[in-house]
């Protein structure tokens, strides 16, 4: 996926060297990760991450959304979690999904069945809701990514 | 063959892409300062109202038909328009963007594909991957692509897409086409070409070329070629009575931002003379720069940025200090740029009535000062430039109550999407 080179290994993470040129960049703080690893960053100072490209192939049909409430939280998507959405991928069966019902934006898993469209919610607390003629509905965009602050307070 | 693509209804469709509700329901989008009409859905075109409408007269209309009234949100427009621009230039391997919300595509090389299934395809994809419905004319020439373009737009029948492509086609879309909606003829010729019992495109054709050089001029004469199918206008022809764009290859690879600032700064004068010398003024700059995309071994980059002026201006100082701004957000350095340019739209005439805020004395310097402007910058270039950026220090307050949120640009103005039931 990342068009880029592993700098460092450890048992469970893996260290890349960060594109900044784009705004979503992360630089690297330079040499202090494993003290006496002889720096092999130093031939590859030009490679970067780059989340923009990392996260979003298809930028002109990407647009970003924020989450309001508890239905999907056992997908782990949480109220105020930011969503990468794409407009350009047809949507699949099982796919979590920005769709627009009756007047508002949700989002749920959506089950395709051949007689009827479905949305699932990830929260035993919510109902499935089945689709019909008479709901004013479409699906907006399926969302690839979510993004949480893991710091945020309250 | 030519393409045209051009959005449907573009800056309601804008709105609707984040309002899904609105769709089949008027809407409207105000001017600068929520003045006039500058954009209407199909479903308030039917209710009478019209372009350039003061709103304070569509009041009852407005309320009684519960038309959705929006103020006019350029920065979202601009995104959009990117967006849609973006995806057309994966289609075809030249790309012309007219405005705000057309391109054309030069179509060579497609002898073996089928233009309809193309042209479907197109449509499709750039109405999917954006929300912005668009339609296609496909046609030998220019004019021909903005006449199919209007029957595309025009019948349902052809789902977005209308081929001109024999000779058949072509005399049967041209009789159908009022004198007056043919691209290129203004309204002064349209009235006169009436009285010559000219009516439809069609009519136009079966004048001789002398007549038409004659009553018309060469300009007149090119647009009949055209019709007629002999291409004429080519790609990049930058004239256009809805926008104005400066744009030139730089002519070596720059990768500073300085003497790009400077061929900018240039573009944006020279915008700003091109509004004065037609006396009209601008209300929205857009300014633009990329690598060389043919140049697949180097890292690729373009971007846009879109200012919405103030007030509606044709004052190079103002023009080049946004231009500059605008510049300056989208630089990003380790670029090798070939190429840059600066688009102003929203163009509206120059009204005397608006000189009653400025006495008969300041608008003489401020004229003035244009002219002592324009020479030193063609002379002297950037030093000039900084001293006009200077002296810019107007801040209006922008009156823009329906203004919707920058759903694409802003993170704070972000979709927000229930999980809620």
């Amino acid at each position: 996926m990342l068009n880029t080179s592993k700098i460092a290994s450890s048992a469970t993470i893996d260290f890349y060297s960060a594109n900044t040129s784009s705004e979503l960049a992360l630089p690297l703080i330079e040499g202090g990760i494993v003290a006496g690893f002889p720096s092999p960053a130093q031939d590859y100072i030009d490679l970067k991450i780059d989340l923009n490209k990392a996260l979003i192939s298809n930028p002109s049909s990407t647009f970003y959304g924020r989450v309001k409430g508890s239905s999907m939280q056992d997908a782990g998507i949480l109220d105020g979690d930011i969503l990468v959405i794409d407009k350009s991928l047809e949507p699949q069966d099982g796919d979590t999904a920005v769709c627009f019902i009756d007047g508002e934006f949700t989002i749920k898993y959506i089950k395709i069945d051949p007689d009827a469209v479905y949305l699932i919610p990830a929260n035993s607390k919510f109902q499935p809701i089945k689709i019909t003629e008479e709901n004013n509905f479409c699906i907006w965009g399926v969302v690839t990514y979510s993004i949480k602050n893991h710091k945020r307070k309250g | 063959m030519f393409g045209l693509i051009d959005c449907n209804n573009f800056y309601a469709s804008c709105e609707r892409v984040f309002n899904p509700a609105l769709n089949g329901k008027p809407i409207v989008v105000l001017s600068n300062n929520d003045g006039c009409v500058i954009a209407r859905s199909t479903e308030a075109k039917i209710l009478g109202i019209p372009m350039g409408e003061p709103a304070y007269k569509l009041k009852e209309l407005i309320e009684g038909n519960q038309v959705t009234v929006f103020s006019s949100n350029y920065v979202l427009y601009g995104d959009m328009s990117h967006r849609v621009m973006t995806t057309i230039s994966e289609f075809a391997p030249e790309m012309e963007i007219y405005s705000i919300d057309e391109a054309f595509l030069l179509l060579e090389g497609f002898q073996h594909i089928d233009m309809k299934t193309y042209g479907k395809k197109v449509v499709r994809t750039v109405t999917r991957n954006t929300g912005i419905p668009v339609s296609m004319g496909i046609a030998p020439t220019k004019t021909l692509a903005k006449a199919a373009n209007r029957f595309a737009k025009k019948y349902p029948n052809y789902k977005g897409v209308c081929v001109i492509d024999t000779d058949e086609k072509r005399g049967k879309a041209l009789k159908l086409l009022d004198i007056g909606d043919v691209w290129g003829i203004g309204r002064q010729y349209a009235t006169k070409l009436r009285y010559y019992s000219v009516n439809t495109a069609w009519d136009f054709t079966q004048r001789t070329k002398s007549w038409v050089r004659h009553t018309m001029g060469v300009t007149g004469e090119r647009t009949w070629l055209e019709l007629r199918g002999t291409p004429c206008i080519e790609m990049d022809r930058s004239t256009t009575k809805k926008s104005i764009c400066t744009s030139r290859s730089f002519g070596e690879r720059l990768t500073e931002l300085e003497p790009i600032s400077e061929a900018i700064a240039n573009f944006a004068a020279n915008c700003a003379e091109k509004l004065r010398k037609q006396k009209s003024l601008t209300s929205v700059l857009l300014v633009f720069i990329h690598t060389n995309p043919h140049a697949t071994n180097q890292p690729q980059y373009s971007n846009q940025k879109v200012i919405q002026l103030p007030v509606a201006t044709n004052d190079t100082t103002e023009l080049i200090n946004f231009a500059l701004q605008g510049l300056k957000s989208i630089f990003e350095k380790g670029y090798r740029y070939k190429k840059g340019g600066v688009i102003v739209s929203e163009i509206v005439p120059e009204r005397p009535l608006q000189g009653n805020l400025f006495d008969t004395k300041d608008r003489e310097k401020f004229n003035k000062v244009m002219t002592v402007m324009d020479n030193l910058n063609a002379s002297y270039g950037k030093q000039k430039v900084k001293i006009a950026a200077q002296g810019f220090d107007r801040k209006w307050k922008l009156k823009n109550e329906k203004l919707s949120p920058c759903y694409t640009t802003k993170l704070e103005d972000i979709l927000e999407i229930k999980a809620e039931k």
